[in-house]
Parts: structure tokens; sequence; C-alpha cells
């Protein structure tokens, strides 16, 4: 072995590619936090400190070098992916639920980082939807839903004492996606369900607002270079259009595809989940499959599953299919036929 | 006027480093008391040495001859004594030494009785001749013949004759230089080629950042006539190989597996026309070449140095490797090698020495675990998926690995250089190609002693029945001999001659049938350079008896 090159671009490492996607985060984290209370704040950093005692005790059993590790900052993007994923004021335990089952069972039982066939966030998510679907729906309130607003201090108490002088009523509510479902199944006239307080001018209430926040955190990614268009674009362009059709063919049960755009987990799923390379397809048209097919599996789980989100379901059942995808779309070789 | 550019996927702008050496002229180096001519200085057969230990040699005089057609000769650097012919170090990735000429200059540089003429007299092929003779191989690293090259053969046309002066590589700049002080000879160089190739157009793609040279050929070629044109290719590695320039200048690819002269184009670098010009106008021999000493030296510059030049010589020439000096490349950093022996002497194939500091090449850090973020697959000039590659190799999956096209990998490091988990990835590619062609020797090999088992037993079956039936006509000529009339039965010669040859049949379709079982691979067949290559290899990977797991770690 020769060795050549003797030249690497060294600005670019593992660490690096994971702060930038971090900070391309912070905008929807900002905004979360403006509309949904300072408990994202409590529940990042339970799931960022349970996740590098986690690794580094998966490392440990593992017998591997825990600081190269946990200097990838791999771990960290996982916490804050399953954070912002899941309903923020729940007890400390389902973080830890979550975060096992995310790192321990879906990382590094694959064997750690490179080697996980399923998004680990969305491993998490799963295990706690199926788990325990009570709290998992037991969102906080928007801002000027709330009655009560939630101070820090609230929200320790929530996550760690499991409660406080507040009652519960007072600062959850029902998602959009979730009211949607249950009226429109009820009958509720569009019109009517449109006007309740979930609702905001398009999306969720507020919610479509932190959407757009990870839409812009998506265009920095791209900016950047980090990630490529297909997946984002393939993945909401076929949500949109296959909400579209479902809207078309009955729009007093199927909401309007800008409805599903900027509801649930849309645009958090099409620029920050489904892009991860370890467990997305590779090739540009194997993306284009993998996202195409991942964003009609979402409306089609919102509109007539069980769960009301479906961006976890669908991404995690096309990361199976994505190595048999990667093998049927090899990109063509320079100097062989097209 | 200026040609569209067709770019080619990825490809990588790693800092040039050019104006370290690339400011000075060439510096011709003076007369050196001892030369080592190594006898393996081209691609294909070594030459054979036609000199003995205490011949006297003049400069220019053939000290190795041509073996064979992938050959050219070697010639004598300067006048003076054989002293040695033996095995010494040589400026190759494996450390091996290689058979060279040892001559002890005797001052006088007299040089060889020449017959310069005009090479418009001359027929190609007698012209194709005196370039072997002169010992004319590819002076942009990879040494092919190039007599092979300029002879198109009847079934393909040349149309296009491209002349390289990419010089894409970080750091080297003796292209750079030539182009700019001998423009005219490149240029004149280039015009032999075409005549031999019977091209219609001449393209020399030099890429944007050396305008100095564009303007030097682009006078070139106008004060002297010479129809060609001087194409700007944007600077980006690897613009300077064979099939990316081709592409680039004519959107032309070149197959994959077939070289650019099955698409009717022929690449040549800019220092190979120079030599050819010397060669054929001034009768020339090759011994002379131009080198860039750069990195961590005193005074970078390139350096016309004799074939033979101990490289310590050429970095004293530089001012001396600076104090902090952390070893030395052969060739760029993007594909060159770690020099082993500072006594290996320069050869027709080193274009550059750069000494290496902790500041200039700082180690690689530690590789992490391939996250499959496609970086690059951006930056594969080739379109591969080196990630999927590397995963193959990596498990030693290798039918995997060549089913992904690890064989049109051209190892420009691309991947490797762009790769957030600083993966040695070429290492990788080299490891499996190395054990794939290793794979197909044995396989070969174990093919080879079936054969001679089978063809063995077939033998010694075919000696028993004839044997048997000796003894049977003996026993019926016995018979025959006994019975009172002698009349012999007529037929049962025939017969037995039939069934003797029907036996034989028989058992050849046998033998003929296994080997059919055994289906050929596509690496047989290979041409010699390649088994040579492999051989190489072999050798290398043997030497260093390393386990392959850690064969691919990088260099510590």
């Amino acid at each position: 072995m020769n060795g050549s090159p003797f030249v690497l671009l060294t600005r670019n490492s593992v660490t690096a590619v994971m702060l930038k996607v971090m900070a391309a985060l912070l905008p929807g984290l900002a905004a979360h936090a403006w509309f949904f209370g300072p408990g994202i704040w409590v529940s990042l950093l339970v799931c960022g400190v349970l996740g590098i005692a986690l690794e580094s005790l998966m490392l440990l059993i593992r017998k591997r070098p825990i600081g190269p590790v946990l200097q990838d900052g791999s771990v960290l993007l996982t916490a804050c992916l399953l954070a912002l994923s899941l309903p923020t004021l729940a007890p400390w335990w389902l973080y830890a639920v979550g975060m096992i089952f995310a790192v321990v069972v879906a990382k590094h039982l694959y064997g750690g980082l490179g080697q996980n066939p399923f998004n680990p966030a969305m491993v998490g998510y799963a295990a706690l939807i199926v788990s325990f679907p009570l709290y998992m729906t037991q969102w906080p309130a928007p801002l000027g839903v709330a009655l009560h607003p939630i101070t820090l201090g609230d929200a320790f108490d929530l996550v760690f004492a499991g409660q406080s002088a507040i009652s519960a009523d007072a600062y959850t509510s029902a998602t959009a996606l979730d009211t949607w479902k249950t009226q429109a199944r009820l009958g509720t006239p569009v019109a009517d369900i449109l006007t309740l307080p979930a609702f905001g001018w398009s999306g969720g209430r507020a919610q479509e607002v932190v959407a757009l926040m990870y839409l812009c955190g998506g265009l920095m990614l791209l900016g950047l270079r980090l990630i490529t268009w297909h997946i984002p674009v393939a993945f909401l362009g076929s949500l949109a259009f296959t909400a579209f059709v479902l809207n078309l063919i009955d729009p007093t049960q199927h909401a309007t595809p800008l409805f599903h755009l900027l509801s649930g987990g849309a645009m958090l799923g099409a620029f920050f989940i489904a892009t991860d390379p370890v467990t997305a397809a590779s090739t540009p048209r194997g993306k284009l499959i993998f996202a195409g097919l991942a964003g009609m599996l979402t409306v089609l789980i919102r509109n007539f599953g069980g769960y009301p989100d479906g961006v976890a379901f669908s991404v995690l059942l096309m990361n199976v299919a994505a190595p048999f995808i990667d093998a049927y779309t090899q990109p063509r070789v320079f100097g062989r036929k097209r | 006027m200026t040609r569209h550019i067709h770019p080619f996927n990825g490809g990588i702008h790693p800092d040039e480093h050019k104006a370290e050496s690339n400011a000075t002229p060439i510096v011709a180096m003076p007369l050196l008391p001892r030369y080592v001519v190594p006898m393996r200085q081209h691609i294909g057969t070594p030459a054979r040495p036609v000199v003995q230990v205490g011949d006297r040699v003049l400069a220019g005089q053939i000290i190795g001859a041509a073996e064979g057609q992938v050959s050219v000769a070697v010639h004598a650097p300067t006048s003076g004594l054989v002293t040695a012919i033996e095995p010494r170090a040589a400026p190759h990735p494996s450390g091996l030494f290689d058979l060279a000429v040892v001559i002890d200059a005797d001052g006088e540089d007299r040089p060889v009785n020449t017959q310069p003429g005009d090479w418009r007299q001359l027929d190609p092929a007698a012209l194709r001749q005196r370039v072997r003779e002169l010992g004319i191989a590819g002076l942009g690293g990879a040494v092919f013949p190039s007599h092979i090259k300029l002879n198109p053969g009847h079934a393909q046309q040349i149309h296009t004759l491209i002349l390289n002066g990419a010089e894409c590589e970080p750091w080297i700049t003796c292209d750079d230089r030539l182009m700019r002080e001998r423009a005219v000879e490149v240029l004149q160089g280039a015009e032999i080629m075409r005549h031999l190739l019977n091209a219609q157009r001449l393209i020399v793609g030099v890429e944007d950042n050396k305008p100095e040279a564009m303007a030097a050929l682009r006078q070139a070629a106008e004060a002297h006539h010479i129809a060609c044109e001087i194409a700007n290719v944007p600077t980006r590695y690897p613009s300077g190989g064979g099939k990316q320039l081709a592409y680039l200048l004519t959107g032309v690819e070149v197959p994959s597996g077939k070289l650019s002269s099955d698409v009717g184009m022929q690449v040549f670098n800019v220092g190979t026309a120079y030599s050819l010009f010397r060669a054929l106008t001034a009768d020339e021999a090759l011994t002379r070449r131009i080198v860039t000493v750069t990195g961590h030296v005193a005074r970078p510059g390139n350096f016309e140095a004799r074939i033979g030049t101990p490289l310590s010589a050429l970095i004293a020439a530089a001012g001396g490797a600076l104090p902090g000096s952390s070893g030395e490349i052969i060739g760029g950093p993007m594909m060159g090698f770690d020099l082993m022996d500072m006594a290996a002497p320069l050869t027709k194939a080193v274009n550059c020495i750069i000494i290496k500091s902790p500041a200039l090449f700082p180690p690689k850090p530690a590789a992490l675990p391939c996250i499959r973020c496609g970086a690059c697959a951006r930056a594969c000039p080739v379109e591969l998926q080196p990630f999927e590659l590397y995963w193959y190799s990596r498990a030693k999956e290798f039918g995997k690995a060549q089913s992904y096209n690890l064989f049109d990998c051209i190892e420009c490091g691309c991947c490797s250089f762009v790769c957030p988990s600083h993966i040695p990835l070429v290492d990788y590619y080299r490891f499996a190609k190395a054990e794939i062609w290793e794979r197909e020797r044995e396989k070969n090999a174990s093919d080879q002693a079936r054969e001679r088992h089978e063809f063995k037993t077939f033998r010694q079956e075919r000696e028993k029945q004839e044997k048997a039936e000796k003894f049977a006509k003996a026993a019926e000529a016995n018979k025959t001999k006994a019975s009172a009339d002698g009349t012999a039965p007529p037929q049962g010669e025939d017969i037995e001659a039939a069934k003797k040859k029907a036996i034989l049949e028989a058992a050849m379709a046998r033998a003929q049938r296994a080997r059919e079982g055994v289906t050929p691979k596509n690496t047989e067949n290979l041409p010699a350079a390649v088994e040579k290559d492999i051989a190489e290899i072999e050798a290398r990977r043997m030497q260093a008896n390393v386990p392959p797991s850690e064969q691919s770690a990088p260099a510590p």
C-alpha cells in the first residue's frame, strides 16, 4: 500500500457533518421553544445526556475506544432528532426508553455508526408510540392556546417529578393531525374542523411555523451540500401529490396537501430524517424512489392507519428497502453504455 | 477560439502549491561522478543489458536493448566505465531492487555518433523503430513505450492527437516550465506525432492555472505555423488523466476497458513530445528529463537531470531538505508514493520529488466508520460508488466489488481526499485488486496443474492400452504362426487399429470436456504489462508479508 493520496480535505469530518446538521436544526428548535415553551430544553437535555451515557456504556461493553467515537457527535444528533419528535413535558423515563431503543438497539446492536439499517431516532420514536400511545399524544398546547404558560421550572417538575401545580389539561392539547383524524371520522364538516384551536392558517397551529423553520434549516443543509435535493424533493413532492389525489377523491376525509406538508413531522422528516445517509438509499435514482415511496406511505398511514403521523413508520419501512433499491439503481459508470 | 469544455463528474481542487517551484527556470544538473541506470524504466519487459562490467560507454550509447515489442532501449547518460551490473534500489512503490547498469563518468561526456536527419524523409515504420531504439516512453509518469502508441494499426484511424499539458497534480511544475521554455520543440514534437498517426487535428490541453505556458504555446504555434488548438481546461484534478482530458476536450468517453485510440484519439504528455522531437531531429536518446524538486526544501525548482542521477543529488541541488522534513514523495501527492531508499536514481517515470514536512503533509486523522454520505461518489471522476467498493473490498467480497466496477477505478484518490471519515479508500481498492489478481493467478496455476495431471493420467492409460494391444497382437501373430497354413485373418489388424483410435478419441474428448468445464475468466490472456504488474504487486505483498486485514491501514 503506497499511502496516496497524501493530502486530505481535513476540514471535512464526520464531527463537522454532525455539527452542521445540528446547527441547521436551530431555526426549527428556536421556533419550537418559542411556541411550545421551554419543555424542549429539558427533553433535549435528558436525551443528550442519556445518549452520551448509553453510547459510552455500549462502547465499553463492545470494547471500543470511547473518546474518538463520542467525538463524532452522531449520538447527539440522534438525541436532537428524537427530542424534537417526541412531545415535551413527558416523564423522563419515556425519553429514556426512546433513547435506549435508538442508541442501544438500533445503533450499537447492529454494530455502531454506519452499520445500522434503521434510523435510530425513528426506531426510538416507533418503540414509544407502539408502547405508550397515550403519552405520545399529549403535546403541549401552543402559544395562544395553552391556558397556563409553562416555565422552565414547571418543565423540570413535570419531566422529573411527573407532576406540578397545574393539571395536564391546562397545558396539553391534541395535535392538528390527531384532531383532523378524530373529527373527520366523526363526520364533522371540514370548515368546522378548521376552526378548532389546533389549526392554524394551513397546518397545525404554531406547528406550521416550526415546519417552515425546519424547511429553512433544510435549505441550509442543501446549501452546505450536506444533502442532495433528491430526498427532500421526492419526499415532499410525493407526499403532496398523494394528499392531493386523496383530497380530490374525498375532501371530507382527506386533508389538503398544504396541511400535510406543514403538519406533524413532514418537514423534519424530509430534510433531517429521511436524508440520514446511513439508512437511506444512496444512488441518485435510488434516493428518488426511496423518498418518493416514503412520502406516499406517510400520507397513507396518516389517512388510513391507526397512528396520527406516518413519518417514522414510512421511513423505517423504506430503510428496509434501501439496500435493495441501491442495488437496482446503480448509476452508469464513465465509459460504460448508458 | 475557445473549445467547448465537457466537465467530467466530480474531481477536486486541492491546494495547488505550484508557485513554490514554477517561478524559476529549469536548471541543468552538472555532470555527476556516478549514474545508476535501471533496466526497468518503462511499462513492459525491462531492457536487456548489452554491456559488460569493464566496458567503456559513450553518452547516448545503448546499454540496455529493448526486449520484445512492449519495451524500449535504455542508454548511457554520459561517457564512462561500466562498474557494475546488479540489482539496485529503484524509485518504485514496492521498494524492490531492479537490475541496473552502474556507470562511473569519465568527465568527458563524449557522445555516441549521431545522425541527425530530416524525419520527413523516413517512413513511419522506420521512425517508430527509431523511437523505440532511442528509448522514448511516456514521461507523464506511466512510461508506456511511445512507439506502440504511435502505431495506430490498420483497424484504427486516429483523428485526434491530444497533447497533455494539464499537469493536474498539485506541486508538480515540470511540464509547466517545459511548455514555457521550450514550447516550439514541444509543438514540433507533436507535429511528428501527428505525422506518424496521420491525425487530422492536434489539441493541447492545459489547465487554466498555467497562463504563461498557454501564452508560450500560442506564440510558438503562431510563429512556426503549427496548426493546433491550445485549449484551456479548468483547474480541476484529475483533468490530466488520459480519459478525463480526452473527455474534457472532445466530450467523447473512452469506453471502459478500452484505450483512447479505440475511439480515434491518442494522448501524449508534453514532455514525451519534447523528447520525441529531440530524438527524431537531433538523434538524441532519452537520457534526460525534467523533474520538479519541491516541498520542504531550501530552493524548490525544476531540474533537467540525466536518467540515473541519484535522487539524493537532486534534493541536494534544490538546497537540500530543510530541518524537520518527514520523508519524500515520488510523483504527486495524489497518486505518488513514499520513497523507500534515497539511493534510488532518477528514471524516466519520475516527474517530481516532494520533500514532506508535518506542516505541509499533516498526519492523517484516524479513520472513522463510513456513513455512506456519498461525498466520494460525488467526487469520483469515473462515476463509481466508491463507498460500495469500500464496503465490499473491506468485507473481502471481491466478486461484488468487481460487479460494482472496481477495475474501472483509476486510483486518482479523489474519494480519499473528500472522505469525512478519512478512510484510506484507495488503499482498499488496491488491496482488492491485488487479491483478485492473486486469486486468478492461483486459479490459473491450479487449472494448469489439473490439466497436467489429466494429461498424465490419459498418457498412462494410453500406454497401458498400447502395451496390452501389443501383447494381444503378438499373441495373435504367434497364434497365426502356429496355425499351419499361415493365412493371416485379413481384417484383424484394421479392427484393432479402429478400436485403438476410438479409445484414444474418447479419452481426448474426456480431457477436452474437463478443460472446457473450467470457464475462462476475463482476467485470462492479460497483456504482458498487466501480468507484470500483477507479479510485482504479488511480490511486494509477499515481501511485506502483511496479513490482508492490516494492509489497508494507513502508513504510519
